[in-house]
């Protein structure tokens, strides 16, 4: 049990921090100033999470790691992101479309963890509820002017949502850790979401006039620590400080 | 929020005002009245703004630069949080800022084609790269600290809209310089290393630093005439020795070495002395030729190009909703 | 080449506090949904505000600084307006 909850918190931990990781790159590259600010909001709720479920991660373990230690000092197999979240920026169209998908999932998610049986779990998923809410929105609302704006916009976005569809079916996959504490009460099961998530791109993409993808073959990975050759590259620039020089206070 | 005072004012060219006028505007800005857009005012008064403004923004801009190279490697979370919350604010800074300058009847899009032309000036201190983790702490300790004392007094510049926007600027930046200090603080208490770097930081924003408040008084020209405007309430050198004053004690705490053989506090003035600065470094750089120059426009560039196709899709989409609407309501009729 | 402008938007705010709503600043945005977003974006980011407005710049209508006196001077001699204007005796009380 402890073993389950330190891994599906650690999942749902560096999924965070990776996307949070993700946005920050755009900090001063975004298409206008507001969006630089609005990204920038949508990285920092991201961090903000990952710093609360590292930390509970940390304790579950009980073996003294903090949120840093399990952020900067793992190595790349070890982590249990889904691979949708580590995908690169690439134009804003697919920062929109990663977090569009992210987003609708996660929205129902967070929501239905506040119900968990596990206390901060449960408190950490009703703050992460309501940035969910405004990232769903943010990112809905570009989806629609991107689909329904320009020919070139409309073919960007398309491309996008096309590109980045092979990594969503990872956002519903159910190994053992989540059966098990799905069974406890602890976790959320994916496949309940399915609906709702549907639901929500099939609403946003209506809108935008863009077709989504049939469901067909989906990536996977992440969950068990099989990364994008990407991936690597993200690992050794966040973590560059601390294995640079390691066991030093900043 | 940078401001860098280094341009001459511009002459009222060729526009004979009306001195009736131009004397009842000084009477306003003396009885310390704010002054509105929609007021007369000089058209020197307006060119002095846009230009002192807008350069404001794009240091703003600008500034994210050098910051920003450090958000992907930040050595904890907490410290990545506090550095992307700053930058950001940057930019949010540089958005107040824009928008006071288009109360004066210029553009967003003429005062980024501006900046992204290499016409107009931002602050030369982000021609210098951040090339440790110690230059963030560097920076908002020194270049955020040399800001504000710039800032301070422009909350009471005569021009309202951009005395509000310094107020709202000062409010949020006071966070700034010290998560800069604090940074070094705890870097030089963790270990030698960590304070050589701190060190070497300092050796390297120190000059920089005190360049940002423009050349020296006897060679600056327009100081008299914004200070009459009451645009500008200090002079170049008054402020960078207030910044001297404040800084060197807080480098000794830190345990650090002043970059400059020369400091010397003097009992007497109760102010430290200094050695002196190198000019031409500071022109050269403003001309164009210092270590980054070139990668910061060329980074803006890339990113408003880049962006060019999101700006034109957002615009499309709102003609064609406004057309959908017409439409309906010409189908309704 | 020129590029088309963005649309200006005035971003007001009401605060915790429980006044009115009041003008913080502006924002460029193609469409209201989107002006609101970057509102609460750029205006909003230290918890400052609980509900915003925006309105096209373009929109507002302003008062004529050359007719300010004729606007506001008049309204300067009607002291009988302010309440220290009457004398009320002590005893009577706070009124």
């Amino acid at each position: 049990m402890t073993s389950d909850l330190f891994t599906y918190t650690l999942r749902l931990a560096d999924d965070a921090a990776i996307l949070g990781q993700r946005l920050g790159e755009w900090c001063g590259h975004a298409p206008t100033l507001e969006e630089d600010i609005g990204l920038a909001n949508v990285a920092l709720d991201h961090i903000g999470q990952a710093r609360n479920l590292y930390s509970y991660a940390g304790e579950v373990e009980g073996a003294g790691r903090d949120e840093d230690q399990l952020c900067f000092l793992r190595k790349e197999r070890e982590f249990g992101n889904c691979l949708l979240v580590e995908q690169q920026n690439g134009d804003f169209a697919q920062t929109i479309a990663r977090q569009l998908f992210f987003s609708a999932f996660m929205l129902p998610f967070w929501r239905k963890l506040t119900g968990s049986t596990d206390e901060t779990l449960a408190a950490i998923a009703a703050k992460a509820e309501k940035e969910a809410a405004y990232h769903l929105r943010h990112s809905g609302e570009w989806t629609i002017r991107l689909g329904d704006g320009t020919a070139e916009s409309r073919a960007r976005m398309q491309d996008a949502i096309d590109l980045l569809w092979p990594y969503t079916g990872e956002l519903f996959e159910a190994d053992g850790v989540v059966e098990r504490l799905v069974a406890e009460g602890v976790a959320v099961d994916p496949e309940t979401l399915r609906d709702e998530w549907r639901a929500t791109l099939a609403r946003v993409c209506d809108e935008a006039t863009l077709p989504l993808p049939p469901e067909g073959w989906m990536q996977s990975g992440g969950r068990s620590g099989r990364h994008s050759e990407s991936f690597g590259h993200l690992l050794s620039e966040m973590q560059y400080m601390q294995r640079a020089y390691p066991g030093m206070r900043w | 929020m940078y401001t860098q005072a280094l341009n001459a004012r511009d002459t009222e060219a060729g526009a004979v005002e009306d001195a009736d006028r131009v004397a009842a505007f000084q009477a306003r800005v003396d009885a310390e009245e704010k002054i509105e857009p929609n007021d007369w005012m000089p058209e020197g008064y307006r060119k002095t703004l846009v230009r002192q403004i807008s350069q404001h923004a794009h240091s703003e801009i600008v500034g994210m630069l050098p910051e920003g190279n450090w958000i992907s490697r930040a050595p904890t979370l907490k410290r990545k949080a506090a550095l992307l919350a700053k930058v950001q604010d940057e930019g949010g800074h540089g958005l107040y800022l824009y928008s006071a300058a288009e109360t004066l009847g210029v553009s967003r899009e003429e005062l980024t084609e501006q900046l992204l032309s290499g016409k107009a000036k931002y602050s030369s201190i982000f021609n210098y790269p951040t090339l440790t983790w110690a230059d963030i702490g560097a920076i908002g300790w020194l270049v955020d600290g040399a800001a504000i004392m710039n800032q301070i007094p422009l909350c009471r510049c005569s021009f309202g809209p951009y005395s509000r926007a310094m107020i709202r600027v000062c409010k949020e930046e006071s966070f700034h310089q010290r998560q800069g200090y604090e940074l070094l603080l705890e870097m030089v208490r963790s270990s030698k290393e960590q304070k050589e770097m701190v060190q070497d930081a300092l050796n390297r924003w120190w000059w920089p630093s005190l360049m940002m408040f423009g050349p020296s008084d006897t060679d600056s020209k327009h100081s008299a005439q914004s200070m009459a405007w009451k645009i500008k309430r200090f002079t170049n050198d008054e402020l960078r020795q207030k910044f001297i004053d404040a800084t060197v004690p807080q480098a000794h705490y830190l345990g650090l070495t002043i970059p400059d053989d020369k400091l010397a506090f003097n009992e007497e003035s109760g102010h430290w002395e200094f050695g002196e600065i190198d000019w031409d470094e500071f022109m050269r750089v403003v001309a164009g030729n210092g270590p980054c120059n070139r990668e910061r426009l060329a980074a803006r560039n890339k990113a408003h190009a880049d962006g060019a196709w999101v700006r034109e899709a957002a615009l499309a989409y709102s003609q064609k909703r406004a057309d959908r609407r017409e439409a309906a309501r010409h189908a309704a009729e | 080449m020129t590029e088309k402008t963005t649309p200006l938007w005035e971003v007001f705010i009401r605060s915790r506090t429980g006044m009115a709503h009041r003008h913080c600043g502006s924002v460029h945005a193609g469409d209201a949904e989107m002006a609101l977003q970057a509102a609460r974006d750029v205006y909003t980011r230290r918890g400052e505000g609980l509900s915003i407005w925006v309105v096209p710049s373009a929109e507002i209508i302003a008062s004529d600084p050359a007719q300010k006196d004729e606007m506001f001077e008049p309204t300067a001699s009607k002291i009988y307006r302010h309440p220290t204007f009457y004398e009320i005796p002590e005893e009577v009380g706070n009124m």
